[in-house]
């Protein structure tokens, strides 16, 4: 850390840095701009495409949404990773020790949005949420928002759907996970956790990971982050993208409208069920979803089929059966599943 | 002295594993790093985010790899 660098660097370092921040931010928001003129000129002018053809239209969607995407995580995965510097899991932690149900439920939520936490963690966050004493229904309450609620799909969803959709999107999301986490409490399900959880003796004193890092590590961090995120997600990006684009230019008007269009009553369990199994991540899903709801897939089937994506993953499932045991397992799948289709039919209904 | 990194194979874990070896080595200490892999020995030691580092049963750091710099802090300050 900079206590290892002599006094000068360390006075020199952070106004270096800012400005390099603030040159980035200047690049991001020009390449932002105009990003739309580029590709336009690029693919109709320079390539010389029609923009009426399906190949034009197509190449267009994909290079310019790949764009705006891409540049969309970066610059917001870069304010939140700092912006969550300040927020500790072992805080929220504190924060939700003495709740009861309820009202904690609807605090969980809300930390699980902003609470720094990788779906790799899920089990020993569980661990220590309840070993510390908060209550199962709002650990669950927490590990259901986080996961679903996350930066990156509500990102990906104001670049492809517009901020309204993306509002509705979280605000359904906390509805579900509180609601969920709430009833699953309720059941008291304790005795079908896996009994070490509770065993489980929490020693020494808790660390506190980075609230006293200084700005520039805070800055170095979220770089990492912004690299490290869409090192991982660009492949399910791109594939998700280009299926999109192929949805976009060719999938006929009427296919998707005939099969989940709003005249399907069955649509939204349907959507839940193909998408537990699908393993993607928001970056591959929400692209492809775009293109369903472009092709007149109910919007509210859509959504359903990106919260049960996101949500109810089964590597996820796989990771948290070593804290619960197969019938709470199965009691969480169904209660969030259920959540999740009566949010899709509720938003099919207000649209 | 024991050292101690805790996480269960995930890319930080092994990137803090080769970056507390590295700093071993320079050190010229012949200290084995012990994995705790366990979920339930993690969550003991009151790590929720991993990898963590732990230096005779304290927890250092959690949830990031930290720099060389900084291990090498922590280390020479336990000795």
């Amino acid at each position: 850390m900079t206590t290892a660098l002599p006094p000068a660097d360390r006075k020199a370092r952070p106004s270096r840095l800012w400005g390099l921040v603030a040159a980035v931010g200047f690049a991001w928001v020009v390449g932002y701009a105009v990003n739309g003129r580029l590709w336009d000129w690029v693919v109709y002018d320079l390539v010389g495409l029609d923009p009426d053809s399906r190949l034009g239209a197509s190449i267009h969607f994909f290079v310019y949404d790949t764009t705006k995407i891409l540049l969309l995580l970066g610059g917001i995965i870069f304010i939140v990773t700092v912006l969550r510097s300040f927020v500790t899991i072992e805080r929220t932690r504190k924060l939700l020790g003495g709740r009861r149900e309820g009202l904690g439920n609807v605090a969980a939520a809300g930390l699980g949005v902003v609470t720094p936490f990788c779906s790799c963690s899920a089990v020993p966050v569980f661990i220590g949420f309840v070993a510390a004493g908060v209550p199962l229904g709002v650990t669950l309450s927490f590990l259901i928002a986080s996961p679903m609620v996350n930066e990156v799909a509500v990102i990906l969803i104001f670049g492809l759907f517009g901020w309204k959709v993306a509002v509705v999107y979280v605000v359904f999301g906390l509805v579900v996970a509180i609601a969920a986490g709430y009833l699953l409490g309720r059941l008291n399900l304790e005795r079908w956790v896996e009994p070490f959880v509770f065993e489980t003796k929490l020693r020494g004193k808790t660390v506190e990971p980075s609230t006293n890092l200084p700005w520039d590590d805070r800055i170095a961090m979220a770089w990492q982050e912004v690299k490290s995120i869409i090192g991982k997600i660009w492949p399910y990006l791109v594939v998700g993208i280009g299926i999109g684009a192929i949805i976009h230019g060719w999938a006929p008007e009427d296919l998707f409208v005939d099969l989940a269009g709003a005249g399907n009553p069955l649509a939204v369990p349907i959507a839940v069920v193909l998408g537990i199994p699908l393993y993607s991540n928001a970056a591959g899903i929400v692209p492809l979803a775009g293109a369903l709801a472009d092709k007149g897939v109910a919007l509210g089937t859509v959504l359903a089929f990106m919260m049960a994506v996101v949500a109810l993953s089964l590597p996820e499932m796989i990771l948290l059966r070593r804290v619960l045991q197969p019938k709470l397992l199965a009691t969480f799948v169904a209660i969030l599943g259920t959540g999740i289709i009566a949010a899709g039919y509720l938003f099919n209904a207000i649209i | 002295m024991k050292i101690e990194v805790l996480g269960s194979g995930c890319k930080n874990c092994n990137a803090l594993e080769a970056a507390t070896r590295q700093v071993l080595e320079q050190l010229g200490i012949d200290e084995p790093i012990i994995k705790v892999t366990d979920y339930g020995q993690i969550a003991a030691y009151g790590v929720m985010s991993t990898p963590a580092l732990a230096i005779d049963g304290d927890v250092k750091t959690t949830g990031r790899v930290p720099t060389i710099d900084e291990i090498t802090g922590l280390i020479t300050a336990a000795m």
